[in-house]
């Protein structure tokens, strides 16, 4: 077996040192009836020529977006990722090391979290920022959580725009902490009145932007609603690039901001691993969940970093912490900083307009083809479309003609009678070609 | 001793001592025209924005490409790894990465896969899923699996979402609302079972270092919705009454919640399903090395019994003849509902299988079995110079020693971690179990060669021989050889920085 370095002769030297004649007797403290007799019904042990065939034919038969024009968005987005991030999340040193507990030699981890937590901040517009969460829609529940916490209210009102899958994640964790939701109907045009919602039992309000549809939403009524009611306002986005085109939350009045970072860095991968952004007022620190990394000096008086605030955490606090988290997602967090670092502002704000042209031209082009709608009066890189019949039907009809088209609303929301609308996701690695075959496979298969 | 540092003769103009080089953050070398990345700009764009764009400045600064490059190489040369040395963090499961996974899951039918794409169009992604889970099913002999648990301490919430649902159907929600967890459980446990509204109550282990059945006997009662059992426990022992305790507890009415945190010990070597086990996670970043990647991203499958099963999360798995199908929606039943977006940590789930193939259920069991052998070899190497809380016995994949041996030296369990780090080690986990005095964790996992066991045990000797000679010196200032030398962790909480600001 390639990866035991341990040879027979080296087994039977150690067991001697040890004094037990063989493995039975080293798991002595396993009552017997448990030890395996036999080996599982399971294959040997294969060689990495095997490994590799066996798993390269599965992937195969995926259709892969490198493969085809690629359209599909709603929480996870398709971007061109610098060669130069994957190499460098592959060194050594940032893939095989773990959490930061010795920070004399976590240094290399340390210093990029501490950047990171920077980035996210003045990304969102927000005063501080964690080392990064499991994903959008944790970081979305932990938000809600430490909104409870803080306003000592246990409703939140979700706004309709809200990605699905969020909602749902907040309704189970809601469930079962006993906390309430309300959750606001599906709202395909961003028309939802959420102000006459809030009042003074409302802990927090959580409203997407770009919402699931792909509308803008102006946070600063919403934000002025909660603050008038003891509430405070949760923004969630699930496409950071966005925010190098679009008025940050902060800017807006949000008390807690969360997102998805995939759209940095980090491929589609089939839906994780993922990064959650958390960020938040300086005055919400100790609420805060997750790891903080913190500035600070070491004996020879040169600047350094450690993980700080732990009293916050699992691990000291046990059932009384901020929250059960322990990982972040800290490779993923490395590799939305580089890539962010490799962009810059001027890059990302050339990045933001990159897609958000590709989006307009995709839109203008739908207007050409009869029956289709497209129904956000503003939008990013994602819009809704109104396609006559059923938009599942006609996503499958153009992926056989080769054409990934986007994400039917009732795969992310069955029972909610929109069948006839498709989530459409344009950004800066479609083409013209792209666009005009999406265009020409929607006509072909309505 | 050496001289300190800070004599002038190790002083050097930039800071830098040789291939220790220091590095400024982004935001002192990185300006925000600066970019590394080309991308045109779009020739004319009427922007649908109503009035939301941003007007103002960021902040944000870029690096050129080689810029980039040698800001995070030279950051990088400032961690240790398992890629440089041993790393026998206990309870973290420090083993080699091969980097056949990364290959594997760079792949663009796995990497370059949406995860709402048409499920017609993602067969072989999901068949990865159907596979994995068949091993880890037939491992754990377990019944049902949820895969999309992020995290050991998602998965969790997870397997108590699924108790408690599994008490609702029987009526017994809200009065079963005690949590049974072992003083030495991982604090991720009891912070777990508070947040979903359960009341931890504490059991004791016994002189042994194991939990007893009598010990559970008494804190079980009408109130208790489960018990969560570590085996092998932090204390790097089997939980030997494990079968009993598991009949104890479904005798009355409760639940087996087991944290596989530590189920790299027995893999392919015992079932959980076997001990009474209801739901389990397995930290596939641990036991089946998608690396750690510095603090995550982690993966946290549960595995249920059958009592269990019903109650599982979406999505999960359906094969309808030739077709996997994906259910993404509970439909009704009586799955307990959506833990995260999407499907899990697929990305982990290929590197996991290409490890999982790679070893086959021979080579697996053969790692559980180095790895146990090697942290016995450990033990008795180190036995006489160093001490053991529960006496001197059989140790599962970690030995665990306290701090008596270093009494009357003046040299505490973090002065001799750090004096580790000066001889090129990463120090054990320390003070971890709570409930040993100075823990010290070594996991030395099936990753080392017996000449690298060797050596390290010849270092540890070389310390405590120093440390009781009282050369506490070269304790109480280690590190010295590090790119810092040990950091004010009081200053940096009482006055936070977590930004960087220009002043």
């Amino acid at each position: 077996m390639r990866y035991l370095p341990l040879t027979d002769v080296d087994r039977t030297q150690m067991r001697e040192a040890i004094g037990v004649a063989d493995f039975a007797a080293l798991y002595a403290d396993v009552p017997s009836e448990l030890l395996l007799e036999a080996p599982l019904d399971l294959p040997r042990a294969k060689s990495e020529i095997e490994v590799e065939r066996l798993l390269s034919a599965m992937a195969k038969r995926n259709l892969s977006a490198a493969s085809a024009p690629f359209f599909i968005g709603a929480g996870a987005y398709r971007h061109h990722i610098p060669a130069s991030v994957d190499h460098l999340i592959q060194r050594s040193e940032f893939l095989t090391s773990y959490t930061p507990y010795q920070p004399e030699i976590s240094q290399g981890t340390l210093q990029y979290l501490f950047e990171f937590q920077t980035q996210v901040a003045m990304l969102t517009g927000m005063e501080i920022a964690n080392a990064s969460m499991y994903d959008g829609s944790t970081a979305c529940a932990e938000a809600a959580l430490m909104a409870h916490r803080i306003t000592k209210r246990r409703k939140a009102i979700l706004s309709g725009g809200l990605h699905p899958h969020y909602a749902d994640v907040l309704r189970t964790i809601s469930h079962f902490a006993g906390d309430e939701i309300v959750a606001l109907a599906p709202d395909v045009r961003a028309r939802e009145d959420i102000a006459s919602a809030i009042d003074d039992s409302v802990s927090c309000v959580i409203l997407q932007t770009p919402d699931v549809f792909g509308n803008l939403r102006d946070l600063a009524p919403i934000a002025e609603a909660c603050h008038r009611h003891g509430a405070l306002l949760v923004a969630v986005f699930t496409e950071a690039v966005s925010l190098g085109l679009l008025k940050s939350p902060g800017e807006m009045g949000a008390d807690i901001t969360v997102g998805e970072g995939q759209s940095l860095g980090n491929p589609l991968s089939f839906g994780g691993p993922y990064l959650g952004l958390f960020a938040t007022r300086q005055s919400h620190l100790r609420q805060t969940p997750g790891r903080l990394i913190g500035e600070t000096v070491d004996a020879d008086g040169r600047r350094g970093y450690v993980v700080t605030l732990s009293a916050r955490e699992q691990h000291i606090r046990r059932d009384k912490a901020t929250s059960n988290i322990c990982t972040n997602s800290n490779l993923c967090a490395l590799a939305f900083s580089i890539h962010l670092s490799l962009l810059g502002e001027a890059g990302l704000r050339r990045l933001a307009r990159a897609n958000h042209a590709s989006a307009v031209d995709l839109v203008d082009r739908l207007a050409s083809v009869a029956g289709v709608e497209t129904l956000n009066e503003s939008f990013f890189n994602e819009f809704t479309l109104r396609v006559p019949g059923d938009a599942a039907r006609l996503v499958e009809a153009m992926a056989e003609q080769g054409v990934l088209a986007g994400v039917p609303v009732s795969r992310l929301l069955p029972d909610a009678g929109l069948d006839d609308l498709l989530i459409v996701a344009s950004t800066e690695v479609d083409t013209v070609e792209d666009r005009e075959a999406f265009v020409a496979a929607m006509r072909g298969a309505l | 001793m050496l001289d300190h540092p800070k004599d002038f003769s190790f002083e050097t103009f930039s800071g830098n001592r040789g291939l220790d080089q220091e590095e400024p953050p982004i935001f002192e070398i990185g300006r925000t025209d600066t970019s590394g990345v080309d991308i045109e700009e779009p020739a004319h764009l009427e922007p649908r924005l109503g009035a939301l764009e941003r007007k103002g400045p960021i902040g944000l600064p870029g690096l050129s490409e080689p810029e980039a490059m040698r800001h995070y190489v030279r950051l990088s040369r400032k961690n240790y790894s398992i890629d440089a040395g041993l790393y026998p963090l206990g309870s973290c499961t420090m083993k080699h990465n091969p980097r056949l996974n990364e290959k594997i899951a760079r792949l663009a039918g796995f990497a370059d896969l949406h995860p709402l794409q048409p499920q017609s169009t993602a067969q072989g992604a999901l068949a990865l899923m159907e596979e994995l889970s068949r091993w880890l099913l037939t491992l754990t002999g377990m019944s049902a699996i949820a895969l999309s648990p992020k995290a050991g301490a998602h998965g969790e919430l997870c397997g108590l979402m699924a108790i408690e649902s599994a008490l609702a159907a029987r009526g017994e929600a809200q009065t079963r609302k005690v949590v049974l967890i072992p003083q030495s459980a991982h604090g991720t446990n009891p912070a777990s079972a508070a947040l979903l509204g359960f009341q931890p109550r504490v059991i004791e282990a016994g002189a042994d270092g194991v939990v007893s059945e009598e010990a559970v006997a008494k804190a079980l009662g009408p109130d208790v919705a489960a018990i969560m059992l570590t085996n092998p426990n932090t204390c790097g022992l089997f939980e030997r009454n494990i079968v009993a305790i598991a009949r104890r507890v479904h005798e009355a009415g409760g639940y087996f919640y087991c944290d596989g945190a530590n189920f790299n010990a027995i893999a392919g070597v015992a079932r959980p399903g076997d001990m009474g086990v209801d739901a389990m996670h397995l930290n596939l970043h641990k036991t089946f090395s998608t690396p750690h990647g510095g603090g995550g991203p982690g993966s946290g499958p549960v595995v249920f019994s059958e009592r269990l099963a019903p109650f599982a999360p979406v999505p999960f798995l359906l094969r309808e003849g030739e077709t996997l199908r994906l259910v993404e929606h509970g439909d009704g039943a009586q799955s307990f509902g959506r833990l995260t977006a999407f499907h899990g940590q697929f990305g982990t789930f290929v590197r996991a299988l290409a490890y999982i193939l790679s070893h086959g259920a021979d080579g697996l069991a053969q790692a559980s079995r180095d790895a146990v052998l090697s942290a016995n070899y450990l033990r008795v190497a180190l036995r006489d110079v160093m001490t053991q809380p529960f006496g001197d016995r059989l140790c599962m994949h970690e030995v665990l020693f306290d701090d008596s041996f270093l009494e009357g030296t003046g040299v505490s369990t973090l002065d001799f971690a750090k004096a580790m780090i000066d001889e090129g080690y990463h120090p054990m986990t320390i003070y971890f179990p709570l409930v040993v005095h100075g823990a010290m964790l070594i996991e030395p996992t099936e990753s080392e060669s017996k000449r690298s066991l060797d050596l390290f045990v010849a270092t540890m000797r070389d310390l405590i021989a120093s440390a009781k000679r009282g050369e506490t010196r070269r304790f109480t200032e280690a590190p010295r050889h590090a790119p810092r030398r040990r950091l004010d962790e009081t200053a940096a909480a009482r006055k936070p920085v977590l930004r960087w600001s220009a002043s």
